[in-house]
Formats: structure tokens, C-alpha cells, sequence
């Protein structure tokens, strides 16, 4: 694209990069900027929160239990007196971390699955029918075979956290990447018959650089659809991992925890449920506006405009 | 039948009966909900809880208890005892008689011969029979005439009612399951969902793990009873939705065992629409205490008696521990009025509690880190107590359960204070529970410092609870994991207490040694008994003659129900 | 296509025997246990007696082999006897559950109707919302339409059911009244009032999990919607001087449902599997309820049985979805 720009015009102004011209093109999209603010803030929030709000978020004072918001408790306590802030500040830690490492793992495996099997016939058939067979797994005793068989071993190789950290990590991605490869092979299929496509090959483009340059970029929306989406899937079946025993011990918090947790409190305290349900949806929501925002920055026809 | 209603009904009105005045099927339709659902209502087939409560709507045993846990005679006439000659004098045969005119739903007679079959049935070795332990021992059921029959014992039995009693061991009609003995028990699905019975209902529509339809028994022994023409039990959900379902919006007469938050709980019934019973029994909520060394290192030798625990063996570490609990406030946060704070393993019936152990009822911080101090163990810089290079670090686990995890998190802080450092792990019910002998997260494998769980006994008779502890109990890889002994706890002295109440009749002497057994845990610290937890259930304030019951069903007398008007 | 199809259908059978023994494995290596949910009260040697009258004793080959036989052979025979009136005599063993002890397929057909009302309606509905709502925001992309859409998609996917569902109870049943909090599984529709109570009973959980599946896909139909709304062929129709309508829901629709027919076509399955959670919330005991009690109770032939179905559900519309692509896209070959 820089080719095109007039020379006195480059004279003026230093030749841009193709991610300057990206990241121009993301500033005037306003809900990705507010989404990328408020998702900045969200890891500032749990990164750097637990240092300046200094309770301890599985400190219990039993005296100070079901406590509404007040000065000292800005967010209320919980059943046994735990402060919901502090709890909502690490438990961001654990679901945001888990839910983006999670989400990419899920990704790029998907993402990987549905290009290959879409782009090289001979491996359709086989890729496919190992999608047919993860989607058709039961996930519960599936997870817990995976518990019996990895779960000490890893927690003797990483310590408990990483370990356990790790192995959720593991179970969310392995479980939920069938849905992006189905998609993702779906676009590619019809992609691979499109004119820009076919003229490429014809004029000897490899494999692996008409993946990256012609399949890639035109997938992308499909992917950053399932990303929004799977982080919030992930951030909720943290959660329900623990109940299996697999996840983070109970005193854990995670948001997903909270939520749960918080679910038959909804009459009394509706607040309680309010925080966490809150920080999921707008995670989810600011993901989805970055999403949107960087579909619109990549795509060079809409970046013109 | 309508022109008899209409003549009575006018008799009434011309008598002006004032009130409690009824007929079978007057009130109508009474709504049950169980929020886990029945999948059989064959008690012999499936020992759970749900399914013995359910069936026992339909089939009824000899004699049940009630709810103080003395037995009440249902079919028989009265209940045998030595004295009245019922039991022989060497205790070991007893004779039941069958009241008179006993009639199955389906209009035929109840006789002996369905009480040997009963017997036949649940012993039957290829029939994997849920309650063959109510027939331990027996060696003959003979019936004597038509309406009586003798079991005979093996060996003497002081407490001879195990067969016939309670809700596990009801009378089956032998006409209907002539063809199910043995391996064919499992084929007879009509038989095993609609049993007949003699109870105050019969089954119409059984869905299994759904909903079961019910009339009423047209052949029922009191020709008033019961006052409900049809009964629904509806399963599924979870203990919130159950409560709500009765206490808020009224939907159901009567929902089971709601373990909730007792605020929650409180909240739900401030809507007016019902009321929360509760009766206690010999649940007790307790920690079993890990005698040998669940080290991962050890392999295949791990959690068993070639390894002694590095800490735990020493008793003032287990006594510190337990008195850093305040089990008030685990009542107060966990249970509220359902739940008791107990000091004994064995906390019921009356003549069986012991008193000697209720110190604990106070929490003593102070006195536990002395008894620490004093013992050796000293705090290291991360404030964890350590004695020649061991630190007092734990793996406490439990099963998942909202209550569970909250006196989890309580321990570990009261634990923390006194310098032992403890991690917590919450394992899915039907693997800790499960005997799976390869799984490493079952309760008998117990892979932890520490666990957590309930336990009770049937009935009022804690000889074979008590005897859980002997030394041979204990899960080993050899018992392939099975046994009841979680501590594996080993002395000379218990065996010899078990072995001596096997053989004592007089129920003051057995009350005596129960008493003793259970000093001997407590005072040994190898569990610690937390909450003598009660059974909670609701009502609507509509349904009338309810009376909880924890020794029995709770829809024991479910005959007796009525709807009253006092609305 | 045809031969595509066929032949995607006879290599359907050994991927399926593949799957059911790699399930079957699976289950048994999980470690659960049909006595787990007895009571503590039952001791071990009553349930190693209980274990073995099941039959867990036995070589897993044998029991897999045994599975096998009972479902591809029993049951078919058993239900063509049942249709046709036939009797081919013998004593055939149908699968048997092991917490119900009786046949998992008699199961399967009680819970049927309640899945199909609940989880495949609120299916329908959902698709029926998000298609339309996906269009328009794509056509008015960063309207207040799309804006909203957006908003409410989101928190509609990322709050999961178990909270909307209380929520829903506790607005619509405890505090309104309106609709009953219980779903009655026994219930008949008969006449127009009986129809109401249905209409009423399914409410709320198809409410809810409409909400949920419409959020999902009416992402994925404004997602692809917008990447072919920019594309030259739309600008060509449109300089051809087409009616806008046409260009949108002809040609733009058309080239876009290529992921969208592949998310429905991965969620048909799952309302044959039913929805667990908001089964368990409206306590309407359909196939999801049945699943996930019987691996709570580790109940090995329903389990095995039930996922079974599904994978053979999952297959089938796997390639449908495949047969689809090459009809919204001729271009798509498979030869």
C-alpha cells in the first residue's frame, strides 16, 4: 500500500508501516478503543489491585460476614466474611489468565485442525473424523480420567498452582477447539475455489505461503467470533472444573467460582452476584469490541475508507 | 362407593361432626418433591436413600421405627421380644406373626410365604441384593402357619432386627417376583417399578429418575386412610429449587432433605408458604485423622500401616488440632438449626451418648499451641510449627459440597493460627464415595494428612458402626482399599471392646461398652467429630401429619397426612 | 455429490465402531463407581456383591463385546418385533441400565418428548432470532440496533444458564407467579387449556437457552455477513442496478451461511443431548438429566449408549453440514 502514496506526500510525512496504518485505521473505531481501555484497566485492576487493596482474599473474619458495601468492604463480604473485593481482584487474576491462555490454546489448535484439513484434501477425511470424535467424547469422565492420570504428576513436576494451572489450561483448550476448526475448515473449503486464490497457485505461490497471505487474513472474522467466545466459556468452565475436584482448591476464588457460589444468595444479596456476572459479561463484551475493531483495522478494503 | 359417600356424608351432616372428620381420598392430590430422583422403587436393587423412601410409600416392612426411634409393629401384630417369648432365650431365633387380614394392593392376602420369599430374594447370591446385611447371619426364615414365621440365627444375636425392619427391609410380594430370583432381578422392570405393596399407596406411572404417579392403596388395612386420592414425587434439581418449590411459591406440599445455607434456608420460609422441619439422628459431620503416611514417594506401600504418619502419630498434634475447632460457629454457618455441635462419634440414641468428651465444645486456641509448644513443635519463620525438620503441613480433602467447602475454609484458618499449614482439595462426590480401587481419590484410599464426610447407622443399634474401627477394618491394597477404619487405627484394647459387645445381650451392658468404644476414639483423637447433623425437610403450611423421622423413612407415616384448612 | 455422500457414509461405520470403543475405554478407565452414591451405611462386601452382579468382574473385552451385541443386534430386533408384530423367539438381553436396571432404550424414548419440546424448540427459536438479527447488524453495522445486539449477545453467551435460569425463577415464578417453577414431565396436551400450561411450563427454559444459542450465532451470521458484504461481487450486483433486498438475502445471505450452517449443524446434536444445566434448573428431566446422573452414578451402560447416539448424531450432521457447503457454494467439490 505504501507504494501507491504519492512522493510528495512522503516527503512530508515518513513512510508508515503496514501496522501503523493498522493501528491508525483501529484508532477511529471507537468501541475497540473503549473495549481495549477497559480491558487494560481489567488487567491493571488484577495485576496491580491485589498489591494497593492489601486484604487478603481468603482472610475470613466470621464477625464481618454478609456485609453490604461499606468503607471498608467496598464490595460487601461474603457468607464466611471474606472480603468480595479482594476476592474479585485475585479471582480476576486466576479467570483472566486462565481464560486467555485457554481461549489462544483452543485457537490456534482449531485454527491449525480446520486450515490443514480444509487446504490439503488428504488430510480433510482424517482431521475431520478426529473432530467427530473429540465432539463425541463425554466431557465429565473424560476429565476426570484426565485428573486420575496427570493431575500428580504434574503437581510433583510444577508444584501445586503451576500444575494445576497448567492441566486447566490443558483440559479447556483440548475440549473446546472442534467448533473453530469446523468453522474455520468451512471458510476455507469455500475460500480455496475463490479467482484470488486459484491465480496465486497458478502462479507457483507455496503452500505454506498461501496459507499465511491469502487464507489467514480472510478467516480472520470467523476466528476473532469464536475468541469473544471462547473466553467466556473458558472463564465459566474454570468454574466448573473445581466442582470436579480439578480445578483451584475451593478457597480459590475465580469468578466463575463466585458467580456460582453467589447464584443461591440472589434473593438476599443480589449484589454479590452482580460483581462477578458484571466482570465476565464486560471482559467478554471489551473482547469482542477489540475483536470487532481489529477485523476492521486488518481488512484493506474497509481500511481505505 | 358414591352412594356410600353420599350416605355417610349426609350421616356427618345430620351428626355435625365438628372436625377431623375423614375418608380415604378426600383431600385429593399431594405433591412430593425429592430433589435427587428415585431411579428404582425396589429397595432390595438400589440402596439409596431416595429409592428406600420412595418404596416405602408402597411396600412396608414388619415393623418400622418411629420418631424416637422405638419400633412400631406395621404388618406384624406386635414386636417380639424376649419377655413377650417372641425372641428365643438364646437370642437366636425370633418369631413374627402377621397381623390379621393383611391384603397386598392387589386385593390378595399377605401370608408367611412372603416373608420367606422376601428373605429368599434378598440372599440370593447371584442377586446383588443393596440390603443383604439386614439378613446377616440368618440360616433359616420358616413360616410356622399362615400368618406367622421363624428366622433363625447362625449365631446369637442381641439385636435380632435387622431382617423385616425399617425401611431397607420391607415384605416383597413373592406372586410378583416369583421370577426374579437371582440373576433375573435386574429383567423384571415391570416388578422393580411397580412393586405391590401394602403401603398407603400404589404406583400408577413410575419414570425412572423422574417422577413417579401414585393412588391410593384401595386395599389399605384403615379403610380412612390415607386422605390423599393421588400422589405425585417428582425428583431432580438441586435442594434450592426444592426449597423454593415449597416454602415460595407454594408449588409442592413437601420437599426433602434441603442441606442449605441455614440464612438461605431462613430467607425462603420468611415468604410464609411453609415450614422447615428438622429431627436429628446419628449423622455425625467428622474429620478422620490420617494414622499412616500418604507421601506420594512411598508408590504402592503409600497410606498404609509400613508407614507410619510423620506428625499425625503423635497425639498432642491431634488433639491440637481439634481444639483449635469452634464447632458452635461451624453449626451457626453450615446447618444453624439442623446441625449440633458434638464431641462423640456415636451421639445417639440417648442411652448411647457419652458425655465424657463435651470439652471440646470450647474452642482453645491458646491451650493448643501450648499443648504444641510443650510437645516440641515450634514455629519455623513462615510461622508453620516444625519439630527435627518436619513441618506440620496437610492435605485436607473432602467432596464437593457448598457447606463442605465453606468448613473447609474456616479449619484451614483456625488451623493456620495455631502454626499447621493446610491445603485444601474438594473431590467429586462419586469418585471420593466411589470403591473404584483405581482411582487415588477415594475416602478408603485416603491419599490426604486429613478428610472430612458424614457418617451414620441404620437403625438404633451401633454394634456393627462401632465395630468399624477394629484393626482388621482397614483399607488396604490387600482388601483391595475396602474397609471402613480411614485411620487405620490398631489397639488391642478397641478389638477386644468390639469382640466382647458381640457377645452381650443386656442392653445396659451394650449401652456401657458403646460409651466406652467411643471415649477410646475420642480420647485418642483419631476423628474428630464436628456437627451431629439433623435431617431438614419442608412443608407447606397446608399439609398436615407431618412428623419428621431420621430412623426410618421420612415418609414413614405418610398414611397419617392430610391437608388442613387453615389458611 | 451423491457418491461423496455415500461414500462418507460407509466409511461412517468404522469411524462410529472406532468411537464406541474408544468411549468404552474411556469409561472404564474414569473412576466411578455404581455404588458411590449408596449410602455409607452399606458395606463393602454388600458392594463388591453389588459390583459383581453387574457384571464388572468380567474382561473388558468381553463386556465391550457384550455391549456391542446387545445394541447393534438386540435392540434392533427387539424394536422390529415391537413395530411389525414379529417374533424372532430367543432371550435377548436389551441393555440394561445399571441404576435403573431396566432398558436404556425404553429410557431414551421416556425422555425424549420433553428434550425435543424444550431443548429443540428453544433451538428453533433460537436460530429463528439470531438469523435475522445477525443480517440487520451487519447491513447497519454500529447502529444502536447492532450496538444493542451486541450488548445483549454477549452477556446473553457469557452469564451461563445456571444463573439466568434462577434469575428467571425467581422474577417470574416467586415474585410474578406466572409461570410454574417445575416442569411436569407427565403432562399430556389434549385440548387448548392443557396446551397453555404447556406453553407456560416451557417458557422460561426455552427462554433461556434461546438466548444463549441466538447469541452464538447471530456473531458468527454478522461476522460473515460483513466480510462479504465489502466484496466485489456485491458491488457489481448492485451497479447492475439489483434490488437491495435481493442483493442482501440472495447473494450476500447465501455466500455467508457457510459457518453459520456448520455452528447449527454442530448444535442439532447437543439437542439431542439435551441441556444439563438448564435441565436441572427447570427440573425438566430430559435426555441431558439422564446423562448426567447416570455418570454421576457411574452407570456404564447408559453413559455408553447415550454418547454413543450422540456420536452418531454428530457424524450425521457433520455431514450434512459437508453436503451443504456444496450446495450454497457450488464451487466447493469434494471429488
Amino acid at each position: 500500500m505504501t507504494d501507491t502514496v504519492p512522493d510528495s506526500l512522503a516527503a512530508a510525512r515518513p513512510p508508515q508501516s503496514q501496522w501503523r496504518n493498522v493501528w491508525d485505521q483501529y484508532k477511529t473505531h471507537r468501541g475497540a478503543l473503549w473495549g481495549m481501555g477497559f480491558f487494560l484497566f481489567v488487567v491493571l485492576a488484577v495485576l496491580l489491585g491485589p498489591y494497593l487493596w492489601t486484604i487478603d482474599a481468603q482472610y475470613i473474619d466470621i464477625r464481618a460476614r454478609n456485609q453490604g458495601p461499606s468503607l471498608s468492604h467496598p464490595f460487601g463480604t461474603d457468607q464466611l466474611g471474606r472480603d468480595t473485593l479482594a476476592r474479585m481482584l485475585s479471582g480476576g487474576r486466576v479467570s483472566m489468565f486462565v481464560g486467555m491462555t485457554a481461549m489462544l490454546l483452543a485457537l490456534l489448535l482449531g485454527t491449525l485442525v480446520g486450515v490443514v484439513a480444509g487446504y490439503f484434501k488428504r488430510l480433510d477425511g482424517p482431521l475431520m473424523r478426529l473432530t467427530d470424535l473429540f465432539l463425541a467424547l463425554p466431557l465429565l469422565p473424560l476429565l476426570l480420567v484426565i485428573i486420575m492420570l496427570f493431575r500428580d504428576t504434574l503437581r510433583s513436576a510444577f508444584g501445586p498452582e503451576t500444575g494445576i494451572f497448567i492441566l486447566i489450561v490443558f483440559v479447556i483448550g483440548i475440549t473446546s477447539w472442534m467448533q473453530t476448526a469446523r468453522i474455520v475448515r468451512g471458510d476455507v473449503l469455500a475460500l480455496k475455489e475463490r479467482e484470488f486464490v486459484i491465480a496465486s497457485r497458478s502462479i507457483g505461490t507455496p503452500s505454506r505461503r498461501m496459507i499465511s497471505r491469502h487464507i489467514l487474513p480472510n478467516v480472520l472474522s470467523p476466528i476473532t467470533v469464536s475468541a469473544t467466545l471462547g473466553i467466556a466459556n473458558a472463564i465459566i468452565t474454570e468454574s466448573a472444573l473445581s466442582f470436579l475436584g480439578l480445578g483451584f482448591p475451593s478457597d480459590f476464588p475465580t469468578w466463575g467460582r463466585l458467580l456460582f457460589d453467589s447464584t443461591d444468595y440472589l434473593q438476599q444479596y443480589p449484589e454479590r452476584v452482580l460483581w462477578p456476572g458484571l466482570a465476565i459479561s464486560l471482559t467478554v463484551l471489551s473482547v469482542n469490541y477489540i475483536g470487532d475493531g481489529l477485523r476492521d483495522a486488518l481488512d484493506p478494503r474497509i481500511r481505505g475508507r | 362407593m358414591l352412594k356410600k359417600s353420599i350416605l355417610l356424608g349426609t350421616i356427618a351432616a345430620l351428626a355435625v361432626v365438628p372436625a377431623a372428620w375423614a375418608e380415604r381420598g378426600s383431600d385429593g392430590h399431594v405433591n412430593i418433591i425429592y430433589w435427587q430422583a428415585p431411579s428404582t422403587m425396589n429397595p432390595y436393587l438400589s440402596g439409596g436413600t431416595k429409592e428406600l423412601e420412595a418404596a416405602s410409600l408402597v411396600l412396608e416392612p414388619m415393623a418400622r421405627y418411629d420418631e424416637a426411634g422405638n419400633m412400631v409393629p406395621y404388618l406384624a401384630e406386635s414386636i417380639p421380644t424376649v419377655d413377650n417369648g417372641g425372641v428365643s432365650d438364646d437370642l437366636t431365633s425370633i418369631t413374627w406373626k402377621l397381623k390379621e387380614g393383611m391384603m397386598w394392593a392387589d386385593g390378595t392376602p399377605v401370608t408367611s410365604a412372603d416373608l420367606v420369599f422376601t428373605w429368599k430374594y434378598c440372599t440370593d447370591p447371584a442377586g446383588g441384593c443393596a440390603q443383604s446385611e439386614k439378613y446377616n447371619d440368618v440360616t433359616d426364615v420358616k413360616a410356622v402357619d399362615d400368618r406367622t414365621v421363624t428366622v433363625t440365627f447362625g449365631v446369637s444375636k442381641p439385636f435380632p432386627y435387622g431382617p423385616f425392619v425399617g425401611a431397607q427391609a420391607p415384605v416383597i410380594q413373592a406372586a410378583q417376583f416369583a421370577d426374579c430370583l437371582g440373576a433375573k432381578a435386574p429383567e423384571c422392570t415391570d416388578a422393580n417399578f411397580m412393586p405391590i405393596g401394602t403401603g398407603p399407596f400404589k404406583v400408577t406411572d413410575f419414570r425412572p429418575n423422574d417422577v413417579i404417579s401414585f393412588d391410593a392403596n384401595p386395599n389399605y388395612r384403615d379403610p380412612a386412610k390415607p386422605a390423599f386420592a393421588t400422589a405425585t414425587l417428582k425428583g431432580g434439581g438441586d435442594a434450592a429449587a426444592a426449597g423454593r418449590a415449597v416454602l415460595e411459591t407454594g408449588e409442592f406440599d413437601y420437599a426433602w432433605n434441603l442441606q442449605l445455607a441455614p440464612d438461605v434456608l431462613a430467607n425462603m420460609e420468611a415468604a410464609g408458604k411453609g415450614k422447615v422441619v428438622s429431627s436429628f439422628g446419628t449423622l455425625v459431620e467428622r474429620i478422620m485423622i490420617n494414622l499412616t503416611n500418604p507421601d506420594p514417594a512411598l508408590g504402592d506401600e503409600r497410606a498404609t500401616a509400613k508407614h507410619p504418619h510423620p506428625f499425625l502419630t503423635d497425639i498432642n498434634v491431634r488433639k491440637a488440632l481439634s481444639m483449635a475447632i469452634d464447632r458452635n460457629l461451624l453449626v451457626e454457618i453450615g446447618y444453624g438449626d439442623a446441625g449440633r455441635p458434638t464431641c462423640n462419634v456415636l451421639p445417639a440414641p440417648e442411652i448411647y451418648k457419652s458425655s465424657a468428651n463435651d470439652a471440646c465444645l470450647v474452642q482453645d486456641v491458646e491451650g493448643a499451641k501450648k499443648l504444641l509448644d510443650d510437645a516440641g513443635w515450634v514455629p519455623g519463620a513462615d510461622g508453620v510449627r516444625a519439630k527435627d525438620g518436619v513441618r506440620l503441613s496437610m492435605l485436607y480433602q473432602t467432596s464437593t459440597n457448598a457447606v463442605r467447602q465453606d468448613f473447609q475454609a474456616l479449619i484451614k484458618q483456625w488451623w493456620a493460627d495455631i502454626g499447621v499449614e493446610t491445603e485444601l482439595r474438594n473431590i467429586d462426590a462419586s469418585v471420593f464415595f466411589g470403591g473404584d480401587p483405581a482411582s487415588p481419590d477415594t475416602f478408603q484410599k485416603f491419599y490426604a494428612d486429613v478428610e472430612m464426610y458424614a457418617n451414620n447407622f441404620d437403625g438404633t443399634d451401633p454394634e456393627s458402626y462401632m465395630a468399624n474401627w477394629e484393626c482388621k477394618q482397614a483399607p488396604r491394597p490387600e482388601t483391595q482399599w475396602q474397609g471402613n477404619n480411614m485411620p487405620r487405627y490398631c489397639s488391642e484394647e478397641y478389638d477386644a471392646l468390639v469382640a466382647k459387645m458381640a457377645q452381650t445381650g443386656a442392653l445396659e451392658e451394650r449401652a456401657k461398652l458403646a460409651k466406652e468404644m467411643n471415649d477410646k476414639l475420642m480420647q485418642d483423637y483419631i476423628i474428630l467429630p464436628l456437627v451431629d447433623r439433623g435431617r431438614v425437610s419442608a412443608h407447606s403450611n397446608t399439609l398436615g401429619g407431618v412428623i419428621m423421622n431420621t430412623w426410618d423413612s421420612e415418609l414413614w407415616n405418610a398414611a397419617d397426612w392430610r391437608r388442613t384448612r387453615t389458611q | 455429490m451423491l457418491n461423496y455422500t455415500i461414500r462418507r457414509l460407509l466409511l461412517a461405520i468404522p469411524t462410529l465402531i472406532a468411537i464406541s470403543l474408544i468411549i468404552f475405554l474411556l469409561l472404564d478407565l474414569a473412576p466411578s463407581d455404581p455404588t458411590a452414591n449408596l449410602p455409607l451405611t452399606i458395606p463393602p462386601e454388600v458392594r463388591e456383591k453389588i459390583r459383581q452382579s453387574l457384571g464388572i468382574g468380567d474382561p473388558i473385552y468381553i463386556r465391550y463385546l457384550l455391549w456391542c451385541k446387545q445394541f447393534f443386534v438386540n435392540e434392533p430386533l427387539n424394536i422390529l418385533e415391537q413395530v411389525f408384530g414379529w417374533d424372532f423367539g430367543g432371550d435377548r438381553l436389551r441393555v440394561l441400565s445399571w441404576q435403573t436396571r431396566s432398558p436404556v432404550v425404553d429410557l431414551i424414548v421416556q425422555r425424549m418428548p420433553q428434550t425435543l419440546w424444550v431443548v429443540g424448540m428453544s433451538y428453533i427459536v433460537g436460530v429463528l432470532i439470531a438469523v435475522p438479527i445477525g443480517i440487520y447488524s451487519a447491513y447497519k453495522q454500529y447502529s444502536w440496533f447492532d450496538q444493542a445486539g451486541t450488548f445483549v449477545s454477549m452477556v446473553g453467551f457469557s452469564v451461563p444458564t445456571f444463573f439466568t435460569g434462577v434469575l428467571m425463577i425467581v422474577i417470574f415464578s416467586v415474585w410474578l407467579g406466572w409461570f410454574p417453577s417445575i416442569y411436569d414431565t407427565t403432562h399430556v396436551v389434549t385440548d387448548w387449556q392443557s396446551f397453555v400450561f404447556q406453553v407456560r411450563q416451557m417458557a422460561m427454559p426455552v427462554f433461556v437457552l434461546a438466548l444463549f444459542n441466538a447469541a452464538q450465532i447471530s456473531r458468527f451470521m454478522r461476522a460473515s455477513m460483513l466480510d462479504n458484504l465489502n466484496l466485489d461481487y456485491v458491488r457489481t450486483a448492485r451497479a447492475k442496478g439489483m434490488k437491495e433486498r435481493t442483493v442482501l438475502l440472495v447473494h450476500v445471505l447465501r455466500n455467508s451461511l457457510i459457518p453459520v450452517v456448520t455452528v447449527i449443524a454442530l448444535g442439532v446434536p447437543q439437542v439431542f443431548g439435551g441441556a444439563i444445566i438448564t435441565e436441572q434448573v427447570f427440573k425438566v428431566n430430559g435426555l441431558g438429566q439422564l446423562l448426567i446422573i447416570a455418570i454421576q452414578g457411574g452407570d456404564l451402560p447408559t453413559v455408553q449408549t447415550l454418547t454413543f447416539i450422540f456420536a452418531v448424531l454428530i457424524i450425521l450432521f457433520n455431514l450434512i453440514a459437508d453436503v451443504l457447503y456444496g450446495i450454497l457454494d457450488p464451487r466447493i467439490r469434494y471429488d
